[in-house]
């Protein structure tokens, strides 16, 4: 069994592996809807936006695979590393919860991704920009589904209002992850390739304070922020995640469809 | 007295884009290469063309080997495994047994690459064309009287809409 150690990595691949974990532990949470959604069109609507985030997850692993040059594939990266070799943020791997923690986590997050992606446009980096200008239109079209779930929530029963309050309660202590600078990053944004996160909390504030203000919702801002998973440090949930979504690789090492 | 808003366009007009990728064909030295890939449609959609469809983006001939460029609609698009099967196979029984089928990332696909005969094929299959601004016609009837039922429908690339003149429901081709 190889060992590698994520601290030896160069940054750009650490960079570009840490915003494929963000997708594909995502895009893992959406899937766990999959016949299990309220009625048919949310089924196939969450599927789908899972299928967005794992076609970007796919995109940033096998980028960095190219990047490590070891021989590893997109599959080796994803399904045989352990828990404490993930490096997403924690919103990503939060369980999904009922559906009103899934559309507000969304929210937040489409939210979030369009003023990141915007930026990352103009990365130096080729690759990373071209991925950009692909996710982007997907993210922009994600936040006007979850635009009017938010509406709906908030305006709509007593019982569903409760609940999206309750899941921007839970939420509010992983935000500020979004916004926080790992020491590659900082490196990379020098040379025009990374974006500088803490610059777009200002935005982010903005836009979803005013949002939610629409249906009467207030979001504060929690000084409990919970972060360490862009160092492998995570909640209790993403290793009980990886169990199932990495069961096949490790069962049958190697198993292809 | 019915009304039936049926838009007739009087000049055909190609977006830029197409337009563009339309010379960049025209200009290659690989015509007979181009028309092999003329066959291979999109596995969800029969008898659209990958080239209508504004997948298929180049095809070059390097010695033996042919060099094939797509990119994909939708970055998790599922139908890619099969799009590069059957390039590889229709190359294959017209004699070309190199044949690599490269993913490019750049530029970024979008609804004004598929070509005005593309858009025309998705009529005849029941799907509405990417339309500016997302004001749906239906494909059956022409009315302008559409309403979007959800904004997924049966793949990535499709919102499922309903018409208010023939209630009849059918799949939207997203703008991207």
């Amino acid at each position: 069994m190889h060992s590698f150690s994520i601290a030896e990595q160069a940054p750009l691949f650490r960079f570009v592996l840490g915003l494929a974990d963000d997708a594909v532990v995502l895009s893992h949470r959406l899937s766990e809807w999959c016949s299990n959604a309220p009625y048919l069109e949310e089924d196939i609507a969450l599927s789908n936006v899972a299928l967005d985030y794992i076609g970007r997850a796919r995109m940033y692993y096998q980028y960095a695979a190219e990047l490590e040059g070891k021989g590893r594939t997109e599959d080796d990266i994803a399904y045989l590393r352990n828990e404490r070799e993930f490096t997403n943020l924690l919103i990503h791997e939060l369980p999904k919860g009922d559906f009103a923690f899934t559309m507000v986590r969304q929210f937040l997050l489409d939210a979030f991704y369009i003023l990141y992606l915007e930026k990352l446009l103009d990365s130096s980096d080729e690759t990373v920009a071209a991925i950009a200008a692909k996710s982007i239109k997907e993210t922009r079209y994600h936040l006007k589904r979850s635009e009017p779930w938010i509406r709906q929530l908030s305006e709509g029963t007593v019982e569903s209002r409760d609940r999206l309050i309750r899941a921007l309660d839970e939420l509010k202590d992983f935000v500020g992850e979004l916004f926080e600078m790992s020491e590659w990053e900082v490196e990379l944004v020098a040379d025009g390739i990374a974006v500088d996160r803490a610059s777009l909390q200002a935005d982010w504030d903005d836009y979803v304070q005013k949002f939610l203000a629409i249906s009467d919702i207030e979001f504060g801002k929690s000084k409990l922020q919970i972060r360490g998973g862009r160092n492998g440090i995570h909640t209790e949930h993403l290793g009980h995640m990886l169990c199932e979504m990495q069961y096949l690789q490790r069962s049958y090492p190697a198993m292809q469809w | 007295m019915t009304t039936v808003n049926k838009k007739t366009e009087v000049i055909p007009t190609s977006h830029p884009v197409f337009a563009q990728r339309r010379s960049f064909r025209a200009a290659s030295k690989y015509q007979e290469l181009w028309q092999v890939l003329d066959q291979v449609c999109d596995p969800e959609l029969p008898g659209l063309t990958l080239w209508d469809l504004g997948v298929l983006q180049d095809v070059q001939m390097q010695g033996e080997q042919i060099n094939v460029v797509i990119t994909l609609t939708y970055s998790g698009c599922p139908a890619v495994d099969a799009m590069t099967e059957d390039i590889i196979s229709a190359l294959t029984a017209a004699g070309y047994s190199e044949v690599k089928v490269d993913i490019a990332l750049a530029p970024a696909w979008t609804t004004e690459m598929i070509s005005p005969a593309g858009k025309a094929h998705l009529k005849t299959l029941n799907i509405a064309p990417p339309a500016h601004n997302d004001e749906v016609d239906c494909p059956v009837c022409g009315s302008h009287d559409t309403e979007v039922l959800s904004q997924f429908g049966s793949t990535a690339c499709k919102a499922m809409y309903r018409c208010g003149n023939c209630l009849e429901i059918f799949d939207y081709f997203k703008n991207l």
